[in-house]
């Protein structure tokens, strides 16, 4: 079949860049590696040479970099409170490594991290066991109050507490499979769509007249895609932030 | 089916790449699954688990070296660039404000000053209308002294005229009685006579 020579999960594929092995595992320095160096690289420039004037009237780039800040800012205190902002830097990297490495992912043949379900379940799971970590450490056995809501009639309580903690469990999953599927479908579909005008672009007059519709589409599903890679790091941080919130205000529900 | 030239070309590109890696010796039916270079399964590139070990230390490496730059180097400077917007706003404010005041107190001021005036003139004006009137009645009471002294003149000079008259009328009536009674009885009447007997009749 035609439509499988353009494979759209070539891009997904891990390649090699400086193979090195140790103790048996395989750290190779990948082209995964080597986006996630260039996510650091872009992030980190961006917000220090944007920021490098200090103006007290910011141009565009330093209010973009300024505007980032008071928007994660905000995000938290609404989500977490005021004690919730210790936990800041936390979720302004998580926000903004997700959202550069999105956005970089849209680059053409760009290799896009957070497409790599390991990455965004490592992502979240550095996100619920903080919360774990500093919910028990500082609430000690009253962090567990968070399984158990207020004003619940006892005969309820077991299955609302079995309920809780089912989702408390199911939430590094949901966190990490949204953020992967949605970059890993939007790229698929991308390719699909892209490869569709490739193919029927090969087939003469009728075939490039026919290449237009997925052309379209191809041109619509990338805006779309811009739009989604801004959505799900910001889906990312403000879950981060209620699930700070339960670390901060057990029983606080 | 239809492989275009351009697809062929990329197979045989992509199996060049594979297979001085991929020693299993795999069948590639297809580009799409099998050419997993050195990872050498089928399966899906994102659930490749031979691939977690290495990304799961990049990303570890990475996104600490960021977290650690974002909480050290950028929060706190933007952080900073922040605060003294706030505060140059917040004194400028300040500085509004107390010109604000300044203006006011200056405003108060000159109020203040222009009353004073007001007054100060009123004042002025007053004493000299009143020093005007004072001079005014000063002036009329002299002219009316200086006219009252004119009459009193004119009354003794009136006076004195009258009572010389009235002198006169004696002696012309002394006069007059002495030529009757010469005339009458051609005798001589003393003087004396004739003033006595005058002086009776004038009774």
């Amino acid at each position: 079949m035609a439509g499988d020579k353009v494979d759209p999960t070539h891009q997904f594929m891990i390649n090699k860049i400086v193979p090195i092995e140790i103790g048996g595992y395989d750290f190779s320095f990948t082209n995964a590696s080597l986006f996630m160096v260039a996510t650091l690289v872009v992030a980190v420039c961006f917000l220090y040479f944007t920021t490098s004037s200090r103006a007290v009237v910011p141009g565009r780039l330093q209010s973009v970099s300024e505007m980032s800040y008071e928007f994660i800012a905000s995000m938290l205190r609404e989500g977490a409170g005021s004690h919730g902002m210790k936990f800041f830097p936390m979720v302004f990297s998580l926000f903004m490594f997700i959202l550069t490495a999105n956005m970089l992912g849209m680059v053409p043949y760009f290799f896009t991290i957070t497409s790599q379900i390991i990455v965004t379940f490592a992502l979240a799971l550095f996100v619920i066991g903080t919360v774990l970590v500093y919910g028990f450490y500082k609430h000690g056995f009253g962090f567990l109050n968070v399984f158990v809501p207020s004003g619940v009639p006892g005969i309820l309580l077991p299955l609302v507490v079995s309920i809780e903690i089912i989702s408390f469990l199911s939430r590094p999953i949901s966190l990490s499979v949204r953020l992967f599927a949605n970059m890993l479908a939007g790229h698929i579909t991308l390719k699909v769509f892209a490869g569709f005008v490739a193919s029927l672009g090969t087939l003469g007059a009728l075939g490039i007249g026919g290449a237009v519709l997925p052309l379209i589409m191809t041109v619509a599903l990338t805006g779309l895609e811009f739009l989604v890679a801004f959505l799900q790091a910001y889906v990312f941080a403000v879950l981060t932030c209620m699930y700070l919130n339960d670390a901060v205000h057990p029983g606080g529900h | 089916m239809f492989v275009t030239a351009a697809y062929a070309q990329s197979t045989t590109t992509e199996g060049a790449e594979t297979t001085h890696d991929a020693a299993a010796g795999e069948v590639h039916t297809e580009t799409g699954v099998a050419h997993e270079g050195g990872h050498g399964s089928g399966v899906f590139p994102p659930f490749d688990q031979s691939t977690f070990a290495s990304q799961l230390l990049w990303l570890a490496i990475t996104f600490g070296l960021f977290y650690v730059l974002m909480s050290k180097v950028i929060l706190p400077r933007i952080g900073a660039i922040l605060e003294a917007r706030s505060g140059t706003i917040a004194r400028d404010l300040d500085d509004a404000s107390r010109a604000k005041a300044e203006a006011d107190a200056a405003i108060a001021a000159y109020e203040q000053d222009l009353a004073v005036a007001r007054s100060k003139g009123n004042a002025i004006a007053g004493e000299a209308r009143e020093a005007a009137k004072a001079k005014a009645n000063a002036d009329r009471a002299a002219v009316e002294a200086d006219l009252n002294g004119k009459i009193a003149a004119a009354e003794v000079r009136i006076a004195d005229i009258k009572a010389k008259a009235l002198a006169d009328v004696g002696s012309i009536a002394e006069e007059t009685a002495a030529a009757v009674v010469d005339q009458l009885i051609g005798g001589k009447a003393t003087k004396a006579e004739i003033a006595a007997a005058v002086k009776a009749t004038a009774k």
